[in-house]
C-alpha cells in the first residue's frame, strides 16, 4: 500500500494484522473514488484529501479494537464526510458555508466508484478528478504531481523522492496547484465535444510522462522510481476502463505494458542492454500478450493515433522470437504512418534506424545524416549512438568511434554512459 | 465567477486596427452581451501615452512609458462572468488579437461579506 497509511504494520513489525490489511486494500482500491466523490460535493481538493486521510488514520486506530465494519469503504467515506462537515462548520469562510454544508449533509458519499450523471454526461468521479488534475491551466509538473497524489494516492514524500526534489518543494507544488484549481475556477468536469480530444491527449501524456520517469530510472534510483511505471499502468488501466471508446487510451496502456515487459532484461550489471542483445526469456510474456491484444483491439476501433502505432511497433519487437526474426519492413511501414501524424526529428530518426535494420544500411545512414544537418538532434545522445551503430555495421570504424565520442559528450545518464564507454573501448586501433 | 481577460498585443505591429478587425471586435463583444456574460471592458491608448508612477520615501516619481518594456503590451481588457475557467478560456480564444498576442485570464477576487 502507498501513502501515509502504510504505517499500518502491526506493532510486532511482522505481517500486518487483518484490519490493517483491509485498510490497505480499501486505500489502494477505493481511495480515489472516495476522494473524487467528496471533491464533487465540496469542490475543494485539499479538504477532500485531508478528511479522507484522517478517515483512514481513524480506521487504523479503530478497526483493530472495534472490528472491521461490514462495509469498510462505506465507513471511511462516511467518516470522511462527517469530518468535512465538521471542518466546514469551523471555517471562517461564511459565504459559501451554508450551501456547502447542505450538500455534504444531504449526500451520501459513495463508497465505491459510481457513474453519476452531471452536466458533462454520465462519468465516473475518478475520471472527472483525473481531467481536473491534468487541466492545461496547470503546469506539466503540477499535473503530474497532482495526478499521482490525488488519483494515485501516493504521499507527497513518495512523489518528491520519485522526482528527486525536496519534500517541501513537492509539498509547495501541490499546495499551489490545488490553490489554482480553487481560485481560478478550474472545473471538475470531463470536457465534452471537440474539447475532449485535446484534453484526453493531455491526460494521456501526463500518464506517459509518469511512466517514462520510472522507466528511465537509473540503477541507484530504481527502487524509488520503478514504482512510477506500476502506478502509470494502473492509471492507464483506469482510463481504459472508464473510457472504453477511446482507442488512444488503449494504445497507451498497450505501449506501457510492452515496454514494461522488458524491464527485467533491459539492464544487466548496471549497463543498458540493447533490444537485440536482451535475453528474451526474461521478458514478461503475459504482459506482452496483454499489450499485443490491446493494440489489436485499439486498431479495430478505427481511429489510429500515435500511441497505437508506437504500441504496434513495440508489439512487433516483443513478438519476435529472436532479433533476426523481427518484421522490420512492417516496422518501417508503421514509422512511415507515425511520421505522417507526428513529423518530429525523433520519429524520423527511428524510421531511419528501421530502414537500416530492414536491410538498407546506407539508406538509413543517409537519412540520419540529412536529419543531423539542422543540428536539432546535436544534444540527443541516441542520435549519435544510432549513427555510430550504422557506421560500425558498415565497417567505418573511425567515423563510428567519433560518433560514439559525441554521444558520450552529451549523455548524462550513468547507465547509458557505461554502455557507450564499453562500445568505445571495443574499438582497437582506428582503421579506415 | 468573474474573470478579467487582459489583452496583450504587439503595438508596433498592430498599428491602427483595420475595419475588418474592428468588425471582429464588435462581433465578439456583441456575442458576450448576448450570452449575458459581459461585465465590463475598455480599450487603452498605446503605451507611448503611458506614465508610470512610483512613490519612494514619500516622494512621487514619474517616468514616461509603461512599467515594463516588453514586446507585447496590455492593450485592453474584458470582464466576463462565466461558470468556470474553461468558459473564460473559450471567450479569450475568440478575441481577434489572440492569434497574434497572448490573452491573460485572471480570476477577479471576490471578498467575503461575512
Amino acid at each position: 500500500m502507498r501513502g501515509e497509511a502504510s504505517q499500518s504494520r502491526s506493532a510486532a513489525g511482522g505481517t500486518p494484522s487483518v484490519p490493517a490489511r483491509v485498510v490497505e486494500r480499501v486505500y489502494r482500491e477505493e481511495r480515489a473514488a472516495i476522494v473524487a466523490g467528496l471533491i464533487r460535493l465540496c469542490g475543494d481538493f485539499s479538504l477532500a484529501e485531508d478528511v479522507v486521510q484522517d478517515a483512514f488514520s481513524k480506521a487504523l486506530e479503530r478497526w483493530p479494537k472495534d472490528g472491521v465494519p461490514p462495509n469498510p469503504a462505506g465507513w471511511v467515506a462516511t467518516s470522511a464526510r462527517r469530518r468535512a462537515i465538521d471542518l466546514v462548520r469551523r471555517a471562517d469562510r461564511f459565504r459559501e458555508k451554508a450551501a456547502l454544508l447542505r450538500r455534504l449533509g444531504e449526500a451520501e458519499v459513495e463508497a465505491s466508484p459510481v457513474v453519476l450523471p452531471g452536466e458533462d454526461g454520465p462519468h465516473d468521479d475518478r475520471l472527472r478528478v483525473l481531467f481536473t488534475c491534468c487541466h492545461p491551466g496547470l503546469s506539466m509538473e503540477a499535473q503530474v504531481a497532482l495526478t499521482l497524489r490525488v488519483v494515485g494516492g501516493l504521499s507527497t514524500r513518495e512523489i518528491a523522492r520519485a522526482f528527486l526534489v525536496a519534500d517541501t518543494t513537492m509539498g509547495q507544488r501541490l499546495v499551489r496547484a490545488k490553490a489554482k484549481i480553487r481560485d481560478a475556477g478550474i472545473p471538475f468536469r470531463v470536457p465534452a465535444g471537440p474539447a475532449l480530444e485535446p484534453r484526453l491527449g493531455t491526460v494521456l501524456s501526463v500518464l506517459y510522462l509518469i511512466f517514462n520517469e520510472g522507466y528511465a530510472a537509473t540503477e541507484s534510483e530504481e527502487l524509488v522510481r520503478s514504482d512510477l511505471c506500476t502506478e502509470a499502468v494502473r492509471l492507464a488501466r483506469l482510463v481504459v476502463e472508464l473510457m472504453p471508446r477511446e482507442p488512444e487510451a488503449r494504445g497507451l496502456l498497450a505501449l506501457m505494458l510492452l515496454h514494461d515487459s522488458r524491464r527485467e532484461a533491459r539492464v544487466a550489471y548496471g549497463e543498458v542492454v540493447l533490444l537485440e542483445d536482451q535475453d528474451r526469456s526474461r521478458w514478461d510474456h503475459a504482459m506482452i500478450d496483454e499489450g499485443a491484444a490491446l493494440v489489436e483491439e485499439a486498431l479495430r476501433q478505427g481511429r489510429v493515433g500515435p500511441y497505437q502505432i508506437q504500441a504496434a511497433i513495440a508489439a512487433l519487437h516483443a513478438r519476435a522470437p529472436a532479433p533476426g526474426a523481427t518484421d522490420w519492413p512492417q516496422i518501417v511501414a508503421l514509422y512511415t504512418v507515425l511520421e505522417r501524424i507526428c513529423p518530429t526529428p525523433i520519429v524520423r530518426l527511428n524510421r531511419a534506424v528501421a530502414i537500416a535494420m530492414a536491410g538498407d544500411i546506407p539508406g538509413g545512414l543517409e537519412m540520419m545524416d540529412a536529419l543531423g544537418e539542422d543540428g536539432s538532434l546535436d544534444r540527443y545522445h541516441l542520435f549519435h549512438s544510432a549513427r555510430a551503430d550504422l557506421l560500425r555495421r558498415l565497417g567505418r570504424t573511425r567515423a563510428s568511434g567519433e560518433a560514439y565520442e559525441r554521444a558520450l559528450a552529451v549523455c548524462s545518464h550513468p547507465v547509458e554512459r557505461r554502455f557507450l564507454k564499453r562500445r568505445l573501448s571495443e574499438f582497437g586501433e582506428p582503421s579506415e | 465567477m468573474q474573470y478579467m481577460l487582459l489583452i496583450y498585443d504587439n503595438e508596433s505591429a498592430a498599428g491602427e486596427p483595420s475595419d475588418a478587425e474592428m468588425a471582429k471586435w464588435h462581433e465578439v463583444t456583441q456575442a458576450m452581451q448576448e450570452a449575458g456574460v459581459l461585465r465590463g471592458g475598455e480599450a487603452l491608448h498605446p503605451t507611448t501615452t503611458a506614465t508610470t508612477v512610483r512613490v519612494q520615501n514619500g516622494e512621487t516619481m514619474t517616468t514616461d512609458g509603461p512599467f515594463a518594456e516588453t514586446r507585447e503590451q496590455l492593450g485592453g481588457y474584458y470582464i466576463v462572468d462565466v461558470p468556470d475557467l474553461d468558459a473564460a478560456i473559450e471567450w479569450a480564444a475568440r478575441l481577434p488579437s489572440a492569434g497574434r498576442g497572448p490573452v491573460e485570464v485572471r480570476p477577479v477576487m471576490v471578498f467575503d461579506q461575512g
